[in-house]
């Protein structure tokens, strides 16, 4: 099998898609028949809970193969190297909303953001762009991307994107605006990396297929564990634990409860699966989405540890800085949602 | 021939440094391996994303584990 998907990827995708599309269409009646060979009394919350697993769990990890799949096809035409080049000599504006964007397409892991920091500095990207791109690239994660379609529905999946995106594309405006340049080490500026032209070898689309393959393999296989448990939890305290447990504290009418979420949650570091869990337990019991997404965009996109990696080439001002800017921004995210929702 | 991975400590990094060490191993190929940690190294080397793997000089991929194949190619190919 693998070596035929390995010899044939383009013929093995055309195969494989539409008996996704067919599995994917019968997951309601398999979960139903399921539940009814157990012989579970129809109605009770046992037998709601395990309906509720069994459909969600292959849902939202079908879901999350077919879109990290895809993201990993589109990924594999962007490289960071690329990306510094088109976003080089784009002035102030139109570079951070193209570096926000940029940021969702172009693979980043936060270990690489020393690297990319110096050279696009080193390149005369303006600061703000810089971070703009390195706000966007955790903060939108197709990840949680999934989990939102998949649990909460498009519009939420949307909305958590686009405010996602506008804080990236704000924040690092504002910091562009602020000329924040003194607050960077010194040396950084003074760094002469080195220019390659890396051999742009003509990459093959089944070469971009078995990408994606890979992307499925690498993520799917670190995150389906906290999909189920995330899930578990969700059909677990499913009418075991009052509904509105947690709606005096996050919930709507609680003013503060937005930037407490955001306090508790920028020291926090999780990935995003690791946080789903939490975000659906919180809204099972009555917090409201727009505390909940506020938590989860602080907590996966602004994390301790990259912030001390960080130290390295921005003085502490900067950090302080840029971490206020984005909370802040994650604050309104939070409010606007609870006013729409 | 000189093989050096650029990389600050990552789990990628470390990985691509095992998989040249065992390639090197298997297939006898006599490599001069070289791990560079330091943050102004690696940067020298133009990289935006690590590991970087660059053979004799040479910067041949940044951000990714290139396959075996790839790998074996590269460090036979340039040593004929």
């Amino acid at each position: 099998m693998k070596k035929v998907i390995e010899k044939y990827p383009l013929g093995a995708v055309v195969l494989l898609l539409p008996f996704w599309i067919i599995l994917y269409i019968g997951l309601q009646p398999l979960a139903d028949a399921f539940v009814s060979l157990t012989n579970l009394p129809p109605g009770e919350h046992i037998t709601e809970a395990l309906r509720f697993f069994v459909f969600e769990v292959p849902k939202v990890l079908m879901l999350l193969t077919l879109v990290v799949f895809g993201v990993g096809i589109v990924r594999s035409y962007f490289s960071p190297e690329r990306t510094r080049k088109i976003l080089g000599g784009k002035s102030l504006l139109a570079g951070n909303v193209l570096a926000s964007l940029l940021g969702v397409v172009t693979p980043f892991c936060s270990c690489s953001a020393i690297p990319l920091f110096l050279g696009f500095v080193e390149s005369g990207i303006p600061l703000g762009v810089t971070f703009s791109f390195l706000i966007a690239a955790p903060m939108i994660n197709e990840v949680a991307l999934v989990l939102l379609f998949g649990l909460f529905g498009w519009k939420t999946a949307l909305l958590y994107m686009s405010t996602g995106l506008l804080i990236a594309m704000i924040a690092g405006y504002v910091i562009g605006r602020l000329t924040l340049e003194k607050y960077v080490e010194p040396w950084v500026y003074e760094v002469k990396a080195g220019h390659f032209e890396m051999v742009e070898e003509k990459i093959l689309f089944s070469q971009r297929i078995i990408a994606g393959i890979d992307a499925v393999k690498e993520i799917v296989a670190k995150v389906w564990i906290y999909i189920v448990i995330g899930i578990a939890v969700g059909a677990g305290i499913h009418g075991y634990v009052p509904e509105n447990f947690m709606a005096s504290i996050m919930g709507k009418s609680a003013w503060w409860s937005v930037p407490l979420a955001v306090i508790i949650g920028v020291p926090m570091y999780s990935n995003a699966a690791g946080i789903i869990p939490i975000v659906q337990a919180l809204l099972e019991k009555g917090a409201s989405l727009g505390t909940v997404l506020a938590f989860m965009m602080s907590v996966i996109g602004l994390s301790l540890p990259e912030t001390i990696i960080l130290k390295k080439v921005l003085k502490i001002q900067l950090i302080l800085i840029f971490v206020g800017v984005v909370a802040v921004g994650i604050v309104v995210v939070g409010y606007v949602f609870n006013l729409i929702y | 021939m000189k093989v050096q991975i650029l990389g600050a400590g990552c789990a990628k990094c470390k990985n691509l440094e095992q998989k040249v060490r065992s390639l090197n191993e298997a297939h006898h190929l006599n490599l001069e391996i070289e791990k560079v940690t330091d943050l102004q190294e690696i940067i020298k080397y133009g990289i935006l994303s690590t590991p970087g793997l660059v053979i004799d000089g040479t910067v041949k991929s940044s951000g990714s584990i290139p396959k075996d194949e790839q790998l074996l190619t590269w460090f036979k190919g340039t040593h004929a």
